[in-house]
Order: structure tokens, then sequence, then C-alpha cells
């Protein structure tokens, strides 16, 4: 797929003309995705996408186009073409971008990564056979991703992966299950095995009888799943440059009035140890870190080239939607051993689900626990607990109620594929929280 | 050769095949703080072949329509039924699929590409310079994003169906700040999304706007939070359709029930047990999937595996009577449904998909109801949503809070919001709108399924009261 994206980035050299400039960002997969319901296969098949989305610069105005590319030279340089005399009609109506920005100094890079992927049908064999007699639920993906820039002064960057990534809950009965996954690029079978043998052993937890609890302040665990839903709505709006200075960001009490979080947060946007891209698509670098919060307090915004040149401010190759990719927190000094111990009693919350902020400039949330959440007495887990909905504050929860972060953290890499299997993961902690809020 | 000519040569000699070509084109128009944003167009083309053999189903997809291409994927397709047949939820060689003819375009007045790109960005000019009206105006924006979908279903028992469908999403929002306190105020989030042509920017009142929604936000940002307690609202159509949508659409989505999704977007609390028996709200609760409605977003003549899309209530005078779920979710739960089985692109297999879900008219004004509300709120424009994966527990946030005193509307609030448990909440449904209310929304971003995929739906209400809900605003 490289060759052929250079293939495709020598055509384009060939159409552009005059003073124009040209910007090419490249984006597909090969994916297989099996889908089950009951230990049993809902759907099974095969996707082959790519598209290229094309920036026609000349001066300062720009119009883009994205075109899916079939893979076949003839008919994709037909596709090209068409477009280009589309992008040189519209450039005359557009008026001058004053936020216009791209490379301009050449900087070629390349990841490329090994296929040692065995087929997902063996991946579904083991799921399969694994789970057997138990009420599996999720989804294999697995394939092939690529993503190349290439622009009209030489420039060429690529990217490419051969990863997996099952999804995957046992359910007990109704909402009662154990969420677990597995992703990576070299599959382990005797890893995969544990993991699966390890649901099992929490999901005896869930048969016993639930119980309910009354809306009030509770002692949490919020394991490194659950907290990185909590981190992720921050992740929202709360760390870009636009959303900083158009003062929409939920954090927006940390960059006016000072508010801090406890000064054992240390918030990075972790490039250099993430699975992503590490370019954007107007052929700038990413840095191998961007400090967002440290020691508690605001420190570094999320700037996309266009927030750069719109507030006169350095980029630092953050995609347009100024959004961690590869959001990193630092964990504490509670070893994961320790959580019930140290739990005494309150809840442990598997999994958060489905938040949204109740009160952005308070950075309050709302959201539910989903999956295994279970109540703890004394250290000991006693009975799995009904879902509760909570609203809270990233200022109580990672801020004045914040008791402490697990020295263990968890890499968890993005399962979700809107339009595309993703390449976003967070390396983050687990967090031990008094006096959090249940309303309902 | 054609595509249907190349489809007929590739397919496999297996039970049931089908291709599903879609092409989708895209053209974003956008303006922020009076300055015009890149112009960017965006098109989709594939196919996707289904195959059902053995009793096992599989499916491949690829931009490539060359006849090999298909023929190729068309092996792939086969090669997962066989390799699944026997390891399936279903046998889905007992499912008999749908082999009609048809075909849909959306009507519209006045075609996106016949007025001048010029006009177009001037249009989005002339509303942007009217929006920042203060200082304490920090952002404002304006955009129009104009989308055509061709979808050409084909099987090898002659089934052929050929839809176009011609979408607009407007959307404009100012925000205010003072201090650290910003409020925003939109047009109806992006709830204003119709089939049609430029005539539906009319037909939502996009020109003139953004002067409103200015004035509003300004009022918003010196007003008190809205009061915690519990209380009537009225919910305004522009938080009805997020409420109808997350608290009655995916609720009685077939495959939510079946458990298909209990990994991703999740379950429900409706049961197979209950359709033709339950009482999901009062005597005043009358919900259609009306896929029929001119100009709705999410408006089809058949679903994408070919079935006939016709309206039918879901809910009648407060009694749950059917499901939403395709023809495959149909006959592995044993329910009546509806032609929803939908996919967001070429690229993703359809599942089951709301579409257009509304709460039908009532017999009562806005005023009416207001005036049967003693102590309360009103709400409009929702920013926020949340709820259980079991789509009981809810949470919801408005743009606009008004407060209702003795049956009249008195100040503003901030930031109201309310939650409840769906089970209960719509019997809480105390007053309905008449046709003065009711407004055609939509919504063009709802995520579900593995692998993941994007819809469109659409949702038409009037005004609401609900008794004894439990509100309150932010801090």
């Amino acid at each position: 797929m490289q060759e052929y994206f250079y293939e495709i980035a020598r055509t384009l050299d060939g159409l552009i003309a005059g003073n124009e400039v040209y910007l090419a960002a490249m984006s597909g997969e090969e994916s297989d995705f099996i889908r089950l319901n009951g230990n049993k296969v809902r759907q099974a098949g095969t996707t082959k996408q790519c598209n290229v989305g094309i920036d026609l610069i000349e001066g300062d105005r720009v119009a883009g186009t994205s075109v899916t590319l079939s893979g076949e030279p003839a008919i994709d340089e037909v596709r090209l073409a068409t477009a280009f005399v589309k992008l040189r009609e519209t450039l005359p109506h557009v008026p001058a971008d004053p936020y216009l920005s791209y490379a301009t100094e050449v900087l070629s890079t390349e990841t490329v990564g090994e296929d040692r992927l065995p087929s997902s049908a063996n991946m579904l064999d083991e799921l399969q056979s694994g789970a057997e007699g138990m009420d599996a639920v999720g989804l294999i993906a697995s394939g092939a991703i690529h993503a190349g820039f290439a622009n009209s002064l030489g420039q060429r960057n690529w990217f490419s992966s051969h990863s997996f990534n099952v999804d995957w809950s046992l359910y007990h009965e109704a909402d009662k299950a154990v969420k677990s996954g597995y992703a990576g690029f070299e599959w382990e079978a005797g890893e995969f095995a544990r993991r699966i043998a390890e649901s099992r052993e929490r999901l005896a937890i869930l048969k016993r009888p639930s119980r309910t609890i009354d809306p009030g302040e509770y002692r949490v665990y919020l394991t490194p799943a659950a907290l990185s839903e909590f981190l992720g709505t921050i992740g929202w709006a709360g760390f870009g440059m636009k959303a900083r200075q158009t003062k929409q960001s939920s954090l927006i009490r940390m960059i006016e009035d000072g508010a801090t979080l406890d000064p054992r947060i240390l918030l990075r946007e972790n490039t250099g140890e993430g699975v992503g891209r590490n370019f954007d698509f107007n052929g700038f670098q990413k840095p191998d870190e961007v400090r967002l919060i440290d020691g508690g307090k605001i420190a570094d915004a999320l700037v996309s080239v266009r927030s750069a040149k719109e507030y006169g401010v350095p980029s630092n190759g953050a995609d347009d939607w100024e959004s961690p990719s590869s959001l990193d927190m630092a964990g504490g000094e509670l070893p994961l051993g320790k959580v019930l111990e140290e739990l005494g009693t309150g809840v442990y919350v598997s999994n958060l689900w489905y938040m949204n902020y109740s009160d952005p400039s308070a950075c309050r949330m709302t959201g539910m626990t989903r999956f295994a959440t279970l109540w703890v007495e004394d250290g000991k887990i006693i009975a799995p607990l009904n879902v509760m909905r909570f609203d809270e504050s990233a200022y109580r929860v990672l801020g004045e109620n914040l008791v402490d972060l697990t020295r263990e953290r968890e890499f968890i890499v993005d399962s979700e594929s809107y339009g595309g299997r993703s390449t976003q993961s967070v390396r983050v902690p687990g967090a031990l929280v008094d006096k959090f809020r249940f309303t309902l | 050769m054609n595509l249907e000519q190349r489809f007929k040569n590739a397919a496999p000699k297996v039970e049931f095949c089908s291709l599903r070509f879609v092409e989708e084109t895209h053209e974003g128009l956008g303006i922020r703080q009076d300055v015009v944003q890149p112009v960017r167009t965006y098109t989709d083309a594939g196919v996707m072949i289904t195959v059902i053999d053995r009793g096992g189903i599989g499916y491949a997809a690829t931009p490539d329509l060359s006849e090999s291409s298909l023929r190729e994927a068309a092996g792939r397709a086969r090669d997962w039924a066989h390799r699944t047949a026997d390891r399936c939820v279903t046998d889905f060689s007992k499912i008999p699929m749908p082999h009609l003819q048809g075909n849909y375009r959306t009507p519209e007045v006045e075609p996106w590409e016949s007025v001048p790109l010029k006009d177009k960005i001037d249009l989005l000019r002339e509303e942007s310079k009217t929006m920042q009206t203060d200082d304490k105006i920090v952002d404002w924006d304006a955009s129009i994003s104009y989308g055509t979908r061709h979808c050409l279903y084909l099987t090898t028992d002659g089934g052929q169906v050929d839809q176009t469908f011609r979408f607009i999403v407007p959307a404009m929002s100012v925000t205010a700040n003072e201090g650290s306190d910003s409020v925003t105020r939109s047009l109806g989030g992006r709830g204003y999304c119709r089939q049609g042509g430029f005539e539906v920017l009319d037909t939502v009142g996009f020109r003139g706007t953004g002067v409103e929604l200015a004035d509003e936000a300004l009022q918003l940002l010196v007003a008190p939070n809205c009061p915690t307690g519990e209380m009537d609202i009225v919910l305004a159509p522009d938080q009805m359709i997020l409420q109808i949508h997350e608290s009655i659409g995916h609720p009685l989505e077939l495959d939510r029930i079946l458990g298909d999704e209990r990994n991703y977007a999740g379950r429900s609390f409706v049961t197979l047990d209950m359709f033709g028996s339950y009482r999901y709200g009062s005597d005043l609760l009358n919900i259609t999937y009306d896929p029929s409605r001119d100009y709705q977003f999410a408006t089809y003549r058949f679903d994408d595996e070919g079935a006939p899309a016709e309206r039918a209530h879901l809910i009648e005078d407060g009694i749950l009577v059917r499901a939403l779920g395709g023809v495959i979710s149909q006959a592995r739960a044993g329910v009546p449904g509806v032609a929803n089985s939908r996919a967001n692109s070429w690229d993703r297999p359809p599942i089951d998909r709301m579409a257009n879900v509304n709460l039908e008219p009532g017999d009562q004004s806005l005023d009416e109801l207001i005036s049967r509300v003693e102590n309360g709120v009103y709400m409009k424009t929702n920013v926020s949503w949340s709820i259980d994966d079991s789509r009981n527990k809810f949470q919801f946030g408005c743009e606009w809070g008004q407060r209702i005193e003795n049956g009249k509307l008195t100040n503003l609030v901030q930031k109201p919001n309310y939650r409840g448990v769906s089970a209960t909440f719509w019997r809480s449904l105390a007053g309905v709108g008449n046709e003065d209310s009711f407004e055609v929304l939509g919504t063009p971003n709802c995520g579900k399924g593995e692998p993941s995929q994007v819809a469109r739906a659409g949702h038409a209400a009037p005004a609401c009261l609900f008794q004894n809900v439990s509100v309150f605003g932010g801090e």
C-alpha cells in the first residue's frame, strides 16, 4: 500500500501547475470484523477501504476534497484528475484563508509495521472455544491500517501497522457482565487464554445476588478503564487551544481562575508511546509528548496548525479537533494489590459509560456505571451492584477527593471503528476517590 | 458493462447473494468569526456483497467495482458464510430475504447545485456578521453540510432497489462568556437536519437566526442557575427529539433486545414479551415509525436489505405494539418489526436503526401546556445526553431554560438539567402539543454497532408536558 500511495503522490505531482501546492492525506485499512452474540457469530466479513484527502492551494486560497481509491491505477488516476479539475473550479470562488498553514520544510518519515497476525478465523476459534458455554458478546477486529501524507514539495510520510483488537463481554444475565479486551500486534494464544480465564473467574462474582445502593456520596475505586472514560470526556474539548481561546474549554476554571487539580496529576499527550501516526495531515511532525496538566496545574494546550496561525502560537502537531490521541496519566503510590484494602467499604467501578457534561464550565460530568460494578465491605467484594448514575466534577474526582492513583497503569487501545479502526490509546492508572456522588 | 451485469457475472452459486452499492458525496461550507473556513468536498463509493449459504452469513466490501474485484469479494463473503455456518446466532438460510424492485428520490425544490457557491458563502457571511453583538460574544459560527447518497441494492433473485437521498444539515452557534462562565446557544444543536434542497434553509428559519442566538446567549449569561427540585417541565421539540431518540428509539431496536449490542451500545430494558401489552407511557403517548414523511431526515422507501418501508405505530395510546427491527431481527425475535435494517456506508453491514421515529401531535397549544404548570421549567435545545446501557436511567441538559410560575413563563435560567427513568418517565407525560408546536427534526450522528457506524435518524415532535421530574442546574 505504501508504494501505491507514493504512486498516487507521483500522479498528483503531475497534475499540479504553476504555483499550486497540494497536500494529500491518505487513510486506509484492510480489516476483518467478526461480531458475536451468545458466543455465536452474528456477522462476519472483510472490508477494504482507502481514501485520499487533497487540499489544493494557490497563494492563500485553499479548496479540499476527498476521494475513494479503488486500488486500480487507471481508475484512480481518472478520479484524481477529475478531483483536480473540480478543485481548480472551486478555488477562484473561495476567499483567502488567513489561517492557512502547511509544512514547507520537507521532512519525510516512515513507520512500517510487520504483519505478524494469525488469521482472524483462528482468533474466532480461540474465542469461541475459550468462552464455550458462556454468553460471550463482542467483536474481533484484525488487519492492516495505513496512513500517509504527501505534498508537492516532495515530503512523504507513511504509517502502517497490522493489529488486532478483540473486545468482548462475558454476560451472566441482564446487564451483569465482565468486560475485557486483548489488543496488539502479535497474537499470543496463552495470553488470550489467560484473559478469557480471568473473565470467567470474575464473572463468578456477578452470580451473587445484586444490590442497589441509595444515591449519595461513596468511596470508589475507578479502574483504569473507568478512569479513561472520565479523562476521555475531558479530552473532548478540555485541552485544545481553540477551546481555550474561545472560552469553551471544560477546564476554563483552571485557565481563567487558576483552579487546580491534585498536585499528583500529570497528564500528557504521549505520541511517542502511542500506536498511531506521528504526523498530522498538514505535514508537521508531532512531538513525542505534550504536557497538558502538570503538578495539577494547567500546562500546554494541543495546538493544530490552524489554531497556531490564528492565535500566534507554535503548533504541536495536533489534529484539527485538538483532542488527545495517546493520553497518558502518571501513576501514583497505591499498589494494585492493595486496592480493595484501601477502598475498605465502597464501590469498585470496573467501567463507566455514556459520559457527558452537566455543567461544562465546572467540568462537571454525568455518566453511568456499567458491566461489573461491585459493592465492597472491609476490603472484601460482597455483591454486584445495579447500575448507578453519577454527577461529578473533575475538580473533586481528580482534586480534593482524590485519595491515590495506582502505581500500575494499563494500556488501553480504543476499540471503536467509526470510519475506520481507531489508533487512539490511553495509558492510565486506577484511582481511589472519596465522596463520589451517585445521583440516581 | 454496467454494475448489474458485472454483479450477475461475479455472483457465486449460493442460496442468497446481494450487492449494495453506495456512493456518498458531501460539501461542507462554514464560517467562524467571520472567516470562511476551507471549502471541502468528499466522495466515498464502494460495494458490499453479502452471501447467505449453508446457514451462515458473510460479507466483503471493496471500493473496486471491476468484475474481478466483485468476484473476489463475493468469494470472500461466501467463505465467511461457510466458515461460520454452524456457529451463527441463527440459521440464516431459513430467513426469507426480500427481492423487491423500486426506487426513491428525495423531493427538492431548489437543488443544492443550482445555487452558486458564492451565494452560499454570502449567506453564511450575512448571518455571521450579525452575531457578534457584544464584546462578551467570544465565538460564533455557521455552517451548512450538504450530501447526496445514491444506493443501489441488487440480489441475484431479481431484487433491484435504487434510491437517491439529498441531505442538508444547517448549524449555527454563538458562545458568550464572562470570566469562567460560558454559555452557548445554537440552531437546535444540529437538529434542523432534513432531506431536500436549498429551500430547507428557509423552512427551518436559517436566515436571521444568528442575531437571535446572540441575544439569547447574552441573556442566558446573566441568568441564575436552574433551580433544583421536583417539578413539572415543558420540553420544546428540539429537546424532545433526544428524549425520544434515547429512551424510546434505542430501547425498541430489536438487535439491542436480542443482545447483539451488549458489548458496545448496550441492551434494552424492553423484553420480547412486552410487545402488545406493556404500558410504555400515558395514554397520550403515540409513537410512529414513519419513513414516508417528505423532507424528514431518515425517509426512504426500502431499507438496506431491500425490505419495503411503511408507517407503523410503535406505541399506541401508551401501549408498546411494535419493535424497530429489520427482516433478520424479526425472524430471530418472532415479533413484528419495521424495515429499518440500515448501514451507514458501503463498508459496514446493515444493523437495526431507528430511522424516523416520531411523537404524534396532541391537542394542546404551547400556551395551554404552560398554563397548566404551577412550578416548573420550559427547556429548549438539547446540549447534553446520557443514558444507561439498558436505556433506563437518563439525564439530559438543555441550552435554554425558562421558569414557569403559576402558569406563566418568567425569568431565564442557565444550564437546566433533568433526570429520570425511561420506564416511568413516559407515564408522567401529561400534555402533548398540537400541530402548532410540532417540528420535523433529526440527528445526523447516532453512533452504534460493531464495527462502529454513524447513522442519520429523524424525529418529529410537538412540545410536551411532564409532571414531577427531578430538575437541577449548574454550580
